[in-house]
């Protein structure tokens, strides 16, 4: 239950990040919270001759408005983002997965950056950058690039970083009002990875239609994914509670690679998953009817 | 061999000089290099919380957190909740009169993750109160008894 000996590093700048990262190759990682690494490096599921740590890089932090936006740079921790008013007015979805990520005392060290590059498949906000079309930032020695989150999660423990590149920081769009968000998740225990979950955006136009729909779900498939059909179907309509259950079905319907295992069979989940779906997509709606 | 680093970490207010591996954990360095063996160790991967200490005043699995990567902060165990006199904190003495420990192997863990969250919410409601303990796992008094020392120690004024 030791992780294995690696080299430590603790660089002060992206740029010296990045070079560091570049000189290494596949013997380097990238350290942030670590709340998801140092239990893979504990259990030795993983081991790495050197530990690239970001606890110095401080341009990496922080949260900010630009145009329509906020901006999130990738070490700022969960615990900050609990706190912060501003994520909670504009990118209320965000606010809401926070409090499902692990327990207070994780969210203390683990960040929105580390929790995307992990991109656990039952992970939150993997799904919430999913659902919101977030783009990320990502830099390297050969230059900086932004990948819409679409592109960003291509399978599980897998994104499209390349070995030298540092996510830097993840933008979120500001949905104008009316809108709702909802996300809902199970697990058997507090904390734990959900078995299945769904996150819910909604928008509204003048006359009370619904003029953007996206759905997220997380625990069912290899990574997050978007129930692109579920949201095809709401558009131009009024949005209903009623709706809820059909379009938790419909979400699930073409899903074909749901995990199962001693936890829950594939069945159970896509069960478990329309529920979520129909749950967030009520309290979505009620949000963005009635505020 | 991964080459040794020199960290310096302020603990329970004092200063505290290491030449460490990297791969040494925060929770080892305060037991092993330290002698502050308040802080325990159940499953040293992040899911039972016993060995939770306050970094820089918030709550955090020390297994979870390498030595170096403390290197200039603030970190206060168990053993420095206490006043200086040995008198027991609110959080303490209301886990003595809830009888909110019994083997007290988690108790540390339990007492470090309520101070840091009493200090945070200082009027939490008993759904909150519950979901800031469900990091930290017991397994034997069951958690009754710890959500009543919770509830006591925030229902006293200036409780942390």
């Amino acid at each position: 239950m030791k992780p294995a000996a690696f080299e430590y590093h603790a660089p002060t700048s992206a740029e010296e990040t990045v070079a560091l990262l570049a000189e290494l190759g596949d013997e380097g990682k990238t350290i942030a919270g670590g709340q998801s690494l140092v239990p893979m490096l504990a259990l030795r599921l993983a081991t790495f001759g050197h530990l690239v740590d970001l606890r110095r890089v401080h341009e990496l932090r922080g949260i900010e408005q630009r145009d329509g936006t906020v901006r999130i740079g990738a070490t700022t921790t969960q615990a900050t983002l609990q706190r912060s008013e501003d994520i909670r007015d504009l990118v209320p979805l965000l606010a809401r997965a926070t409090p499902l990520i692990g327990h207070f005392q994780i969210r203390s060290r683990g960040t929105v950056g580390g929790s995307l590059a992990h991109a656990d498949a039952a992970a939150e906000y993997p799904a919430v950058a999913l659902t919101l079309d977030a783009e990320l930032e990502a830099l390297s020695v050969r230059g900086r690039r932004t990948i819409p989150a679409a592109r960003f999660l291509t399978g599980t423990w897998t994104t499209a970083l390349a070995e030298d590149e540092l996510l830097t920081a993840v933008t979120f769009p500001v949905w104008r009002r009316p809108r709702g968000f909802a996300i809902e998740e199970f697990a058997r225990r507090s904390g734990d990875f959900a078995l299945a979950g769904a996150a819910v955006a909604v928008g509204l136009d003048a006359g009370g239609r619904v003029d953007r729909c996206a759905i997220g779900l997380f625990g069912l498939g290899p990574s997050a994914c978007r129930a692109h059909t579920a949201e095809a179907g709401t558009m131009g309509r009024e949005p209903a509670e009623d709706m809820a259950d059909d379009i938790g079905r419909q979400a699930l319907a073409d899903l074909d690679s749901i995990p199962s295992d001693l936890h829950g069979s594939a069945g159970y989940r896509k069960r478990v998953g329309a529920a979520m779906v129909a749950r967030a997509w009520r309290r979505a709606v009620r949000e963005a009817v009635h505020g | 061999m991964a080459d040794d680093i020199d960290i310096r970490i302020r603990v329970n207010g004092l200063p505290r000089r290491a030449t460490v591996p990297p791969r040494l954990t925060l929770a080892d360095f305060l037991r092993v290099n330290c002698g502050l063996t308040g802080t325990h160790l159940g499953c040293e991967h992040g899911v039972c919380g016993a060995c939770t200490v306050l970094l820089d005043r918030e709550a955090v699995r020390a297994c979870l957190v390498f030595a170096v990567q403390a290197d200039g902060s603030d970190v206060t165990t168990v053993e420095g909740i206490a006043s200086p006199d040995g008198e027991l904190s609110v959080v303490q003495a209301a886990f003595r009169e809830h009888h909110g420990l019994q083997c007290g192997f988690c108790t540390p863990g339990f007492v470090v993750s309520v101070t840091a969250f009493l200090a945070e919410n200082p009027k939490p409601t008993d759904e909150e109160i519950r979901a800031a303990l469900s990091g930290n796992l017991c397994r034997c008094t069951g958690y009754q008894g710890i959500v009543n020392a919770v509830r006591a120690a925030a229902d006293r004024e200036d409780s942390v």
